[in-house]
């Protein structure tokens, strides 16, 4: 029974950063329907720069804002520079543009930081919890509360603001969107500061307990994808409890199946999913017009 | 007088010249290795031209079919005592079986869907080659028996070859093999369903094309040209690792086969050429290889959405109506 | 027993109610047409009698034979064939080559005998070009013969989506608003292809906002509002009921457009 808490327990602390991952692809998604491969590097970017800046002897605290509002200034740039160019180009090609985009970023950090692994010092401190025979990282707690405090915070901007509502009227409808005076262009680029800005602070919460290196971002990308589709692609209601599926899916088959074959399970999820139901768990069924 | 002769002879011609003039500009016979590997990653590519430019179906997923032959040819011979060669033709079975198998229901997806789910279906692969090191050494890959051509060859004539010489002038047949065969698809009764389905997959059904087995059989020859390479490479090797069905790999032929012009079979052999060709150009700056990469992947793909070789020919044609 | 026959069609997306309870029959060598606002269900029932969408309730007969929800290329190969209101051309290919395939059905090969170009492969393709170039003559297409379809103007699309669906030798066909965007002469060939197609005995389903041509050539007119039939009868029986005249030609142009109801 411990054992199974454990599991869970680590389940739901990776699963927060996978559902923080899907978050980042839902809200791209829900603005520009592009479906966003290079997600994944903005929680790489989030972690290695608060290493490298907390280094610099920057404390812990400033070191995370900073790394986040570079990630942020990363995902804007790239909206201007890769996806508003590129508008009206076929699935095909945007896909390999942010794949592009994703490779381009992981060389880069590979340039600028470097190959090795790093991490920065827990938040507080390494001492476990001791719970019903499981232990808890105080930094888990962080994780899962980070993630918790992010998706309260945008469901009250979205709901809350003027702004929000924006973006999701710009989500349902570009057109009526700036015939009614919105700045489309703009909710653009807020989209994506977004999206990087929530994979950033995955990056940061996580490091000190997955550490990161310049490669993390296909796994983390393609495991964000995998928790939004099962949600629901664009649902960030679904990204939340997909991410947090994906998770106990992962850490239970690497506690009772085989740790080598972890990662496969969230492929095994994804390949499931769009088999037995495209839509995800809380998406709409809709059909293609002709 | 080159108009006249059918599109698809005239690229075959092309092609041929091009392979056969090429030595002739190499400084060293470490050329005819760049050479070689140009050819093999063309074959994948040309594959994938029939899956993406053809069909308009993407796959991230195709280095895990090169995976599967090379380690076909890897394993077939020590373990099942196959000959190197029958190796290569039980891998591209076995691919072309999985793809069949695996192949229905992922390309009932479309778009982003499909990309993940044949990603998803090549990081499986990949993961299999890495975790089962009993077999297949793990990361560390393994080493693969030779296809014994040089050997062949040399006892046949009685004369001294070198390897890589032989490879270029054996890769280069099948290029022209893998070419001629996916010509002759373009204006073929099937090949014309595999383009309209590209434009308007509702309509190529209501005019009764079984839409979900056509892209099934671009999708199985797709993975047997990739297995197939796969083979090659490991072949010409002598030396595999998991890296050959990695998603970076998976990414790699993708990108060549859209860089020059997903639609055409030179279009994928000019992106492969590039390609495979740059990294050697600029080993200097190795650090660099991947920061090179995604620029190009962007840049081609916002500013050529067509790929190389279409935008080129629409600008030529362009000057020459002014 | 008739060609076609829709009984308690019905189909909703999300809530809401696209068609609704529809019957109707449609003989062999006939043309009905269907009519109604824009919205009203026209080319949801086109996409649920052609197997593209599939109904929530009800069933669609061909020669009596329960054909609902049957694979679009399942229909096609019993002689339905369809063209669409959004043009679905096969963007990247000729002209020619859109009408070619249109010819799939008695052209398909075995894949390897494609692959390795057998001489029955090149044979097929000539045939297969020699019946796609005498449709294109048919709708006057044949000078654009070789250009890339993307490049084509709006009303030679049309045209082409016609001939394609033509090559199919379908016994029913469905158009869905063939003249819609052409200047006055395409609609004028096309008005005059419609006719000949029926006279050589291919029933048609059409969908047509010209009430000129509606009139002239229907044998039968439904007339459809909120995917429910409002009514159903020869043209002059639809021209004078109220409720069609209320309903379709609306307050709003209602009056030019009666005149043309006659
Ligand atoms: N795939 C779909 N998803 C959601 N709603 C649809 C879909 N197809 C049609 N509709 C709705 O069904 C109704 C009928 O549309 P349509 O059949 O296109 O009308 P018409 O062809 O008569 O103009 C419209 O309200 C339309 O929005
Ligand atoms: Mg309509």
């Amino acid at each position: 029974m411990s054992e199974f808490l454990q599991f869970v327990f680590s389940g739901l602390t990776v699963g927060a950063v996978y559902a923080l991952v899907a978050l980042g692809f839902t809200i791209i998604y829900n603005a520009s329907s592009v479906v966003n491969f290079a997600q994944g590097e903005f929680v790489m970017l989030g972690g290695m720069a608060t290493v490298f800046i907390f280094d610099a002897g920057v404390p812990i605290w400033g070191a995370a804002a900073l790394a986040i509002l570079l990630t942020a200034t990363i995902g804007i740039l790239l909206n201007k520079l890769a996806i508003e160019p590129a508008r009206g180009a076929s699935v095909v090609n945007l896909i390999i543009i942010t794949i592009g985009a994703s490779i381009f970023l992981r060389g880069l950090a590979q340039i600028v930081f470097d190959k090795q692994i790093h991490r920065f010092p827990a938040f507080s401190g390494d001492t476990p919890f001791n719970i019903a025979g499981a232990t808890l990282l105080p930094q888990s707690i962080w994780v899962l509360f980070g993630a918790a405090a992010v998706f309260i915070g945008l469901y009250a901007f979205f709901t809350r603001t003027l702004m929000g509502k924006a973006v999701l009227a710009t989500a349902n409808n570009r057109l009526a969107a700036r015939l009614v005076g919105i700045n489309t262009n703009f909710i653009m680029a807020l989209s994506f500061a977004l999206s990087a800005a929530v994979g950033a602070t995955a990056g940061v919460l996580v490091t000190p307990i997955t550490l990161t290196s310049y490669d993390i971002g296909v796994m983390l990308a393609l495991k964000g994808f995998a928790a939004a589709m099962l949600g629901g692609m664009g649902n960030p209601f679904g990204a939340l409890v997909g991410g947090l599926l994906i998770g106990l899916i992962e850490a239970t088959t690497a506690g009772y199946l085989s740790s080598d074959y972890k990662d496969a399970a969230a492929f095994i999820v994804i390949l499931l999913t769009l088999f037995v139901m495209p839509q995800g768990l809380f998406g709409q069924k809709s059909m293609e017009r002709v | 007088m080159l108009t006249r002769i059918p599109p698809r002879v005239r690229a075959l011609l092309i092609l041929s010249i091009l392979i056969l003039i090429a030595p002739m500009l190499f400084p060293s016979s470490f050329y005819y290795r760049i050479g070689t590997l140009i050819f093999i990653n063309s074959i994948a590519v040309i594959g994938l031209v029939i899956l993406i430019g053809y069909a308009g179906q993407i796959s991230l997923g195709h280095a895990g079919f090169s995976g599967i032959g090379a380690y076909a040819c890897a394993l077939a011979p020590t373990h099942l005592g196959l000959p190197p060669f029958l190796s290569l033709i039980l891998g591209a079975v076995i691919s072309g079986l999985l793809a069949w198998f695996v192949g229905r229901p992922i390309l009932r997806l479309k778009g982003h869907y499909l990309a993940v789910a044949t990603l998803g279906l090549g990081m499986l692969i990949s993961m299999v080659l890495n975790n089962e090191a009993q077999f297949t050494g793990g990361p560390d890959g393994m080493m693969v028996a030779s296809l014994g051509l040089t050997k062949g060859l040399e006892g046949l004539f009685d004369v001294n070859l070198k390897t890589s010489v032989v490879w270029y002038w054996f890769a280069g047949v099948m290029v022209l093999l893998g070419a001629w065969i996916a010509l002759n698809l373009y204006n073929s009764p099937t090949g014309r369903v595999l383009r309209s389905v590209h434009d308007s997959e509702i309509a190529a059904k209501t005019v009764g094309a079984d839409v979900a087995r056509y892209k099934l059989v671009a999708f199985v020859i797709s993975a047997v040209y990739a297995s197939i390479a796969g083979s090659m490479l490991a072949l010409f090797n002598r030396f595999i690792t998991p890296d050959i069905a990695s998603f970076l790999h998976s990414v790699e032929l993708v990108t060549m086969t859209v860089l020059g012009g997903a639609g055409s079979v030179l279009g994928g052999i000019a992106g492969a050429t590039l390609l495979t060709a740059l990294p050697q150009a600029l080993t200097v700056f190795h650090e660099y290889e991947h920061v090179m990469l995604g620029l190009i992947m962007m840049l081609v793909m916002i500013f050529m959405r067509d790929g190389l070789l279409p935008t080129l020919r629409k600008t030529l044609t362009r000057r020459a109506i002014a | 027993m008739s060609l076609l026959g829709v009984r308690g069609l019905g189909i909703d997306f999300g809530g809401i109610t696209a068609v609704n309870a529809l019957d109707f029959d449609v003989q062999p060598g006939e043309i009905v047409s269907i009519i109604g606002p824009n919205g009203a269900g026209k080319t949801t029932l086109f996409n649920m009698i052609s197997g593209i969408y599939k109904p929530d309730r009800g069933t669609v007969t061909l020669d009596g034979d329960d054909v609902t929800s049957l694979e679009p290329h399942k229909l096609a190969e019993r002689g339905l064939s369809r063209t669409f209101q959004n043009l679905q051309s096969f963007e990247q290919m000729t002209a020619l080559e859109n009408v070619m395939v249109g010819c799939h059905m008695s052209e398909r090969s075995p894949v390897w005998v494609d692959l390795l170009r057998l001489p029955s492969s090149s044979r097929r393709n000539r045939e297969t070009q020699e019946r796609a170039m005498t449709l294109l003559k048919r709708v006057h297409l044949e000078k654009a013969a070789h250009m890339e379809a993307s490049s084509l103007s709006y009303g030679a699309l049309k045209r082409i989506d016609i001939a394609r669906a033509l090559a199919c030798n379908p016994r029913i066909l469905l158009l869905d608003e063939p003249a819609a965007g052409c200047n006055a002469v395409e609609t004028e060939e096309i008005d005059a292809l419609i006719a000949e197609i029926a006279q050589e005995g291919v029933a048609i389903l059409l969908v047509e906002h010209d009430m000129k041509l509606v009139m002239k050539i229907s044998n039968h007119v439904i007339a459809l509002n909120y995917g429910e039939k409002l009514a159903e009868g020869t043209p002059a029986e639809i021209s004078r009921d109220p409720k069609v005249v209320e309903a379709y030609l609306g307050s709003h142009g209602g009056k030019e457009a009666a005149d043309a109801l006659g």
